[in-house]
């Protein structure tokens, strides 16, 4: 919390407005140098106007916090989709005409050209990630683990587990663990049986669960050997695979993939320059780009072929990507509208689930 | 009054007041009055000397923490989108069945908020004390902006029949007045009912109050292992001689001034189940490669690394105390005859207890605030109120309840330190 208000004061401080300038809050990490290599730096290069980036633990939380101090310094921010739909109801972020967005290269139109619900009223998608299922190679000699179902099956695979901790994405494992096919896993969690029977799927392996909180724990628990399997972002295992050579290996059968992209704070201080950054960055080349640093697929369909190899490796990156049609078999799209409504409920059913 | 009687110039004044012809100056003046403005004078410069860090104090941290609590009992998101049913709400009792006017006044202000796109606010307020209620009132506010006709009870019921939803009603009735004492309830595991009286939420759903104990629980504990570890070395370091407790010093701060993730990390290291102690005791053959000890992601690892990174907050204000305590004291007692034991009960502790009582209560307050140390070593029975409140700050954005938890959480606090001037005294602190 200390933190937050202190990044909040200090974005506050610097945020001067100049002329041409777009000021730019991501992530930070291997996400946000994927947003400076492949959006920042080109954008500057070709528009003269400067992008100035900073870094915080969710955007979503400076945003609200600017907005209603109203002093806001950011012109465009990188947030998840659900977020992105609370602060647009909120009225905490500007309306972005679909209208700006630029048309495929074969002259598609933009709109029919992002995967649904990329675009919504204040939200343009830049990358598809995902929760997937990964384990450590070395922790199993024989059978080697495929589905959800595996995950839950200490006999068959044994060894600790580790999940995010937190509702979302352990009760939809839960219920495809459980059996549930992926298009029914929503419909199932609105009833509580559906609820009490994704709590009764986790029961089984509570035990030899160890909750990660930051995203980069998982590849490091599953590194010393902790766990020998782990729900994780994609992104995360993908790094300590590729850029550490560690024996993971990446389950995409039950995958729950969701976007992230930019919103732009109401009230931003450049907003035609922020406008243009986001047309010009949603552009299939530049996302195809930043897909080659990090293993997020572009949320365009005419991107994904644009795709080359993994930066500074001679390697092609499409098989990494969750947007590629081979790991999409069995994917849930994570169901935002489900999480915005529940999220307080579930969670705090959670941590008493937890604590009990 | 009584202060003034304590003021060695007040006293002077009142009896100039009293003879007035008698006290004056040497130019005539009463000397009361050309007191009070010398006085005022040299008040008004020690004034404006605290006078930026006052203001400092002030806008950086009195301000923002006042804005922040007043969030857990001030939440307009209802009542100032919604200002026709609000009104409705205000005029008839709790449990009042909606009549055509409240149907004609939610229609209204739904259309109005939908307008406005303030639907989204309205609904997140509700959602707050009904779950999956936003997307009613956003979608809701979808529809209506394609136009509603009367009747709107028969309209609204139409688009959604949760609507008709007694709970529904009961909620917007707790969030018609921006002043609400629902985001406490929540905090202590309470809601109210339809009826509006204030029961306990579902067993599944009981959190705070269970962590709330939790947390003061632990921070006991931690407070008392720190004790029990620092009491020693502390003695040792105000024993030693200088050249040899400076050294021992220098071990006892450089951990301090360690980052505190670094520490919390180096824990993870050494207690996990492949971490250096494990493998130790499997080497020596202590206990099988099967059996390795469960020593972190749980509250044993919370306990762990709290207290170690909370011990140098007990040592410094003892040692601090004991550099002063004179040896001559004990030897007095040990040559009147009192055994070691009881020479250091009766007269080494009790001058040792000012550092104590600071020590104590810094690593106290600090334990029962801490955030991330349990959020990183904690696992599922190490979790403290400080997790939540950080959840609700950063995931459910629902900050009115982060502030109540917090608000609850200094409250306690208060209640303690309170508790222990009455029991200590304050003025017994000792802080180095």
């Amino acid at each position: 919390m200390k933190r937050i208000l202190m990044l909040g004061t200090a974005i506050g401080l610097v945020g001067a407005p100049a002329m041409a300038e777009v000021n730019l809050l991501s992530w930070g990490g291997a996400y946000g140098n994927s947003h400076l290599e492949a959006y920042a730096k080109p954008f500057m290069a070709e528009t003269g106007t400067e992008v100035v980036m900073s870094d915080a633990d969710n955007p979503a939380t400076p945003i609200k916090a600017q907005v209603e101090a109203g002093n806001v310094s950011i012109d465009v921010a990188s947030v998840e989709y659900a977020d992105a739909v609370r602060l647009c109801d909120e009225g905490l972020v500007e309306p972005i005409d679909p209208a700006i967005l630029k048309a495929a290269d074969d002259g598609t139109e933009a709109m029919d050209d992002f995967i649904e619900g990329a675009v919504t009223e204040c939200f343009v998608g830049t990358d598809v990630y995902s929760m997937v299922l990964a384990f450590n190679d070395d922790a199993f000699s024989d059978a080697k683990p495929a589905t959800p179902a595996d995950f839950f099956d200490l006999e068959g695979f044994p060894g600790k587990r580790t999940m995010r901790k937190g509702a979302k994405f352990n009760l939809e494992l839960a219920l495809m663990a459980d059996g549930v096919p992926a298009a029914d896993v929503y419909a199932t969690l609105d009833s509580d049986e559906g609820v009490d029977r994704a709590f009764a799927k986790l029961d089984s392996i509570k035990d030899e669960v160890i909750w990660w909180e930051a995203g980069a724990q998982p590849p490091q628990l599953l590194a010393d050997g902790e766990v020998s399997m782990a729900y994780a972002f994609n992104g995360r295992i993908f790094n300590a695979a590729q850029a550490d050579g560690q024996p993971f290996e990446i389950i995409w059968d039950g995958q729950i993939y969701e976007m992230e992209g930019w919103v732009i704070p109401a009230g931003a201080p450049n907003m035609e320059d922020a406008m243009e950054f986001v047309a010009w960055t949603t552009a299939p080349a530049p996302q195809a780009r930043a897909a080659e640093f990090i293993s997020y697929g572009p949320p365009r369909r005419s991107a994904a072929a644009m795709v080359g190899n993994i930066e500074g490796t001679d390697q092609p990156m499409g098989p990494h990507l969750p947007t590629t049609d081979a790991n999409m078999t069995n994917a849930l799209g994570s169901d935002l509208e489900f999480w915005v409504d529940h999220d307080a409920e579930l969670n705090e059913r959670f941590n008493a689930w937890l604590a009990g | 009054m009584a202060n003034a009687a304590l003021d060695p110039h007040a006293a002077i004044a009142t009896t100039a007041s009293g003879a007035p012809d008698r006290l004056t100056t040497a130019d005539g003046r009463p000397l009361v009055r050309a007191l009070a403005r010398s006085q005022s004078k040299a008040r008004r410069r020690a004034f404006l000397l605290v006078a930026p860090l006052l203001a400092f104090i002030l806008i950086t941290f009195v301000v923002p923490i006042g804005q922040m609590l007043q969030r857990s009992f001030h939440n307009d998101g209802f009542s100032a989108n919604m200002p026709q049913i609000s009104a409705w709400f205000a005029e008839t009792p709790a449990g009042t069945v909606p009549d055509d006017a409240a149907w004609t006044a939610l229609a209204a202000d739904l259309t109005a908020s939908a307008e406005a796109r303030s639907i989204g606010v309205v609904g997140t307020r509700i959602n707050y004390d009904l779950a999956g209620s936003r997307s009613l009132f956003t979608s809701t506010g979808r529809k209506v902006r394609r136009g509603i006709e009367p009747p709107y009870r028969d309209a609204l019921l139409e688009m959604d029949e949760d609507w008709g939803d007694p709970q529904l009603w009961s909620a917007m009735r707790g969030a018609s007045s921006a002043v609400t004492g629902n985001f406490y309830l929540a905090a202590v595991d309470r809601t109210r009912d339809e009826a509006g009286k204030i029961v306990q939420v579902e067993e599944n759903r009981r959190i705070y109050v269970t962590l709330f104990w939790r947390t003061f629980w632990l921070s006991g504990l931690i407070t008392a292992l720190t004790f029990v570890l620092g009491f020693p070395i502390a003695h040792l370091l105000a024993t030693l001689p200088m050249r040899k407790s400076n050294l021992l010093m220098i071990l006892v701060l450089l951990p301090f001034w360690t980052s505190l993730l670094v520490r919390t990390t180096s824990w993870m290291v050494l207690l996990q189940q492949q971490g250096v102690i494990n493998d130790i005791l499997v080497w020596l053959g202590i206990i099988g490669d099967g059996q390795r000890l469960q020593m972190i992601y749980n509250q044993t690892g919370t306990i762990i690394a709290m207290t170690h990174i909370l011990l140098p907050f007990m040592i410094l204000p003892l040692y601090s105390v004991m550099r002063t305590i004179n040896p001559s004291y004990v030897r007095a007692a040990r040559s009147l005859g009192a055994t070691s034991w009881t020479a250091f009960r009766r007269i080494y502790f009790p001058q040792t207890l000012p550092g104590l009582g600071a020590g104590a209560m810094l690593v106290f307050i600090l334990a029962v605030g801490y955030y991330i140390t349990p959020a990183l070593v904690g696992g599922s029975s190490g979790q403290l109120i400080s997790n939540m409140i950080a959840m609700h700050m950063t995931d459910t954005l629902n900050w009115s309840m982060a502030a109540a938890l917090a608000a609850l959480l200094l409250g306690a606090v208060l209640a303690l330190y309170w508790l222990y001037d009455r029991l200590v005294g304050v003025d017994n602190l000792k802080l180095g």
